[in-house]
């Protein structure tokens, strides 16, 4: 992870306070639902400063051709200058006609990078040199011709919580670096943050008198407590031996696999503070998952569980994620 | 961010380029020395990249020693050719130090400079074509500068640079209407906001003097001093193309001189036509002098310039652009008017200079009595005596002496310079010609194409009863000199140079410059505003063709925002295409799908009619109902393989099976 620049930050800062107080000058627009396809009335295109150097230097190379009636040389600036002039229109059809149809994204935990993947749609028309900016994070795509193209961009979190992904920038300086177009996208995704889990990893409230009663005993041999992969089953579920031996993906029932239960307490830890009790919950729900040990979460006036399984701990982070 | 290598290759490339189209007018020693530098920088980034730039301690000395080396080579530090050492230099520096695309960005936009500038010293079309040729690195290089997102191996492999190559050709043409638009109607200068320096050396043509040995290098410079059309097409003979530029009068002992030319009275018309006259157009290229030329003596003023008493044409300034003229001579003709002030500065011999020759035109004098039979006596004694060489031995301070006693070889100024000397020494009024002599008359193109190695010295003398006569004595020594032309009497100096297979192709490649020249280089305010001779306006003022020009360019701008805006049609899933199309070729067999079927009920209804096309097309729908609604993103791979299969199904013999 690449730690972003000051300077980038200030214009980010900059651009997001500016977005605050005028959303005219800034081009912000409401949120728009997707697909969100470009055309000329959001694509902007301005030169570059390499572009209004290029341009200063044929102005000054164009005054000593006319200065020494040198057509030749006045034909060459001239040549110059239109494949300048080409050169916005090509990096203008870079962005004209692209569609932005997914944004999709697996929730991440605070502090570490969120892997935000941005579809779109096939089109007739090749595209290089296009750059997706999305607050610090950036990436540069070539589209194919008529394949869907996808930019993974890793975006660093830092809180918990619903994330409001700033406006994606979408820009190009194809093909000479003359002329920048861009365009601004706001799909107005909201993504789920986990919250950072604690550093520390301290045991386990295990066996306590409410887990002892919920025990569910293991069922059968190791065969019965195998059954057919369904598409959403975690892989680390998978029971490849098993699996191999049968020719066909087995997947182990979770609840056949654990022998005690916790309950995890939002309450039984006075002795720390909100973020600090939330971070070492976030740990448990880890390490319950993870040694496949049944959970329930008791957050102040909801109680979760006792389960077990990646839609459980979904439910459970989510719950920290927006206390 | 580091240039990666095939980024500086291509930085590299620019340089050189532009480096090179610079080495016809850079001593030898310098191109190879910049060369040899872009080449260090070239492969010190490639074998150690990990160096970086040289040290300051290398590159300041090196950027210090520029200016120093320039002053060297030519005593000044400004003017033109000074000037593009100067940005060459620069600009091969920059390359040594070039590691950013900001760097490389630098590079290029000074790069385009010094394209431009190569044009400055040489604009006929071959250059144009070179420099032309040259900006296709230049945009490569910015091509390669922006990231394009894929995945493409660095290296400057051919393939990829083909690729690039091909979309940078792409855009130059599609930039040559706008390009050709603005180089139509841009308005011109109608006097240079600065000083242009004299044309560099090389490029003078004649001067306006004559020393033996100055002339030299004139004979192996092939470029074109003027071009001639005659108005009825046909060329005078090789005899009578005498292309009569400066006369010369003065002689100091070494060199022949003009004397302070005074203006033809209009009242005085010494030159009476004795024959028809040939009417005729020159195109005189840029020489950077004042002197103009005609076909021996011109009858007709050519307009605005000044014509001396000595019927030298002279413009008003030295030309530095092209020139055209029209004119009319007569090729038998008698010239009159020598005056006393004339006749005494026609006989006029430095003191204590080339005693023997003054001896023997003396002698002749004594002897002969009869201007004519002087005249013959000297044409007699160059004919029997005397060789015709290119590289002449070198001559003394006594030089006709000299030449007459003792070398006895040498080209058309040594033979001029040394008749005039004796001529004068005898009592005959005689003065000197530089001119030209031939011309190449290129039969494709009907016109005459006179070139600087045509030039040519030959000596006018003053019979009574029959005034100036032109007499040249290097036709006695080699008269294939006149009647074929100076490169057939070169012929044994110059190798391959002027052969016959050459000359024909090198007559072709002049219609080429010729049009060039007209149709380019020539193109001035004049022709501007007969731009719109096309629509019936002659002469076109300012307002009409800022009129047109905004017209067309608002033309162009519509055609090239037609074709930014446009949408290619069928946007949309290769893979649907595909199957829409199967689809349709599996209803021209009788079973359409309907509009309300999706592909899963299609296929039933599919199978239960050509139960027997199972095994084909039940594979494809699943994949096609995987493919479409299985993944969030469609595998390429997958997506073409399903195109080709559908495209495979053969429809018809799905129901025969």
């Amino acid at each position: 992870m690449k730690p972003p620049r000051a300077p980038g930050d200030l214009w980010l800062r900059l651009l997001a306070r500016a977005e605050k107080r005028l959303p005219a000058l800034t081009r912000l627009r409401a949120r728009e639902a997707l697909p969100i396809r470009l055309d000329r009335r959001r694509i902007y295109v301005l030169p570059t400063v390499f572009g209004l150097v290029f341009t200063t230097m044929l102005m000054i190379m164009s005054v000593g051709a006319l200065n020494y009636f040198n057509n030749p040389a006045l034909l060459l600036t001239a040549l110059l200058g239109s494949v300048s002039v080409l050169s916005m229109l090509i990096a203008f059809r870079t962005l004209d006609g692209l569609c932005l149809t997914s944004v999709q994204s697996s929730p991440c935990h605070a502090g570490d990078v969120l892997a935000l993947e941005l579809g779109f749609a096939p089109g007739p028309r090749a595209r290089a040199g296009l750059r997706i900016d999305i607050g610090t994070a950036g990436r540069i795509l070539a589209t194919p011709t008529n394949e869907p193209a996808r930019a993974v961009l890793a975006l660093p979190t830092e809180r918990r919580g619903l994330m409001i992904l700033p406006r994606i920038r979408v820009w190009t300086r194809w093909p000479y670096g003359l002329f920048r177009a861009w365009s601004w996208l706001n799909p107005g995704i909201e993504v789920l943050v986990y919250p950072r889990p604690e550093a520390t990893a301290v045991p386990l409230p295990l066996g306590s008198r409410e887990a002892h009663r919920s025990i569910v005993q293991p069922q059968g041999e190791e065969f019965g407590a195998l059954r057919e992969y369904r598409a959403s089953d975690p892989r680390r579920l998978i029971a490849w031996k098993a699996s191999a031996r049968h020719d066909r993906l087995l997947v182990r029932e979770p609840e056949q696999m654990t022998g005690q239960e916790s309950v995890l307490d939002f309450n039984a830890l006075p002795s720390l503070d909100l973020e600090a009790r939330i971070a070492r919950l976030t740990r448990w729900v880890l390490m319950a998952e993870e040694r496949r040990t049944r959970y329930t979460l008791l957050l102040p006036g909801q109680r979760i569980g006792p389960d077990l399984g990646s839609a459980h701990a979904h439910r459970c982070l989510r719950e920290l994620a927006l206390l | 961010m580091l240039l990666t290598r095939r980024q500086f290759d291509l930085t590299a490339l620019t340089v050189l380029c532009a480096t090179l189209l610079h080495a016809p007018h850079f001593p030898l020693w310098l191109t190879l020395a910049l060369t040899g530098l872009i080449g260090a920088r070239w492969l010190q980034r490639r074998l150690r990249p990990g160096w970086g730039k040289p040290p300051a301690l290398l590159r300041l000395p090196l950027t210090l020693a520029l200016p120093v080396v320039v002053y060297l080579q030519y005593g000044n530090i400004f003017g033109l050719e000074p000037g593009s050492v100067f940005s060459v230099g620069m600009l091969v520096l920059k390359l040594t130090e070039s590691e950013s695309p900001r760097d490389a960005r630098a590079v290029v936009t000074f790069a385009s400079f010094v394209l431009m500038a190569a044009l400055l010293f040489e604009q006929d079309l071959l250059t144009t074509v070179c420099v032309g040729i040259g900006v296709v690195p230049l945009l490569l290089n910015l091509h390669a500068l922006e990231a394009d997102g894929s995945d493409a191996p660095q290296p400057l492999a051919l393939r990829s640079l083909g690729k690039q190559s091909r979309f940078v050709l792409f855009n130059l043409l599609a930039a040559v209407p706008l390009a050709v638009l603005v180089f139509l109607f841009l308005p011109r200068l109608a006097a240079p906001l600065w000083a242009t320096q004299t044309a560099p050396k090389g490029k003078t043509g004649l001067s306006d003097s004559m020393s033996p040995g100055r002339m030299g290098e004139l004979f192996l410079d092939d470029s074109a001093a003027f071009r001639v059309s005659f108005d009825d097409g046909v060329a005078p003979p090789p005899a009578q193309r005498y292309w009569r530029g400066v006369v010369l009068w003065r002689y100091d002992g070494r060199t022949w001189s003009r004397a302070g030319g005074m203006v033809l009275r209009p009242d005085k018309q010494p030159l009476q036509a004795l024959t028809p006259e040939i009417a005729y157009e020159i195109t005189l290229e840029p020489s950077e002098q004042r002197w103009m030329y005609a076909l021996d003596l011109p009858t007709t003023d050519p307009g605005s310039e000044t014509r001396d008493e000595d019927y030298t044409l002279s413009a008003a300034h030295p030309l530095s652009k092209l020139t055209q003229y029209r004119l009319r001579s007569a090729p038998v003709y008698r010239l009159d008017g020598l005056d006393s002030q004339q006749r005494q500065r026609a006989l006029h011999l430095p003191a204590n200079f080339n005693p023997r020759t003054v001896a023997l035109g003396r002698q002749w004098a004594q002897q002969y009595n009869d201007p004519q039979r002087i005249v013959q006596a000297a044409l007699d004694l160059i004919r029997q005596e005397f060789s015709y060489t290119l590289s002449p031995p070198p001559l003394g301070r006594q030089a006709m002496d000299d030449f007459l006693f003792e070398t006895r070889a040498g080209y058309c100024e040594y033979f001029a310079s040394a008749f005039a000397v004796l001529m004068r020494a005898a009592g005959v009024p005689t003065r000197v010609v530089l001119g030209y002599q031939g011309g190449y008359w290129n039969t494709t193109g009907d016109y005459m194409v006179v070139r600087q190695s045509d030039a040519h010295a030959w000596n006018e003398v003053w019979l009574e009863g029959r005034g100036w006569v032109r007499v040249d004595p290097t036709a006695a020594v080699r008269p294939e000199r006149v009647e074929l032309g100076s490169g057939a009497a070169n012929s044994a100096y110059a190798s391959w140079y002027g052969r016959e297979w050459l000359l024909g192709l090198r007559n072709r490649w002049d219609i080429a410059n010729r049009l060039w020249t007209q149709a380019v280089v020539g193109f001035d305010e004049l022709t501007q505003r007969g731009l719109l001779r096309g629509v019936g306006i002659e002469n076109a003022d300012w307002r009409q063709l800022g009129i047109t020009f905004a017209l067309s360019m608002g033309l162009l701008a519509a055609l090239g925002l037609w074709w930014a805006t446009r949408r290619e049609r069928g946007e949309g899933d290769a893979v649907d295409r595909a199957y829409a199309r199967l689809c349709t070729r599996l209803g021209r067999r009788g079973l359409a799908r309907l509009d309300t079927e999706g592909p899963a009920d299609y296929l039933r209804r599919l199978l239960t009619q050509w139960p027997q096309a199972r095994d084909e097309l039940e594979p494809l729908f699943v994949r096609y109902v995987q493919l479409r609604y299985g993944q969030a993103a469609i595998d390429a791979d997958a997506a073409r393989k399903f195109v080709r299969s559908a495209r495979r199904i053969n429809a018809a013999r799905l129901r025969t099976v």
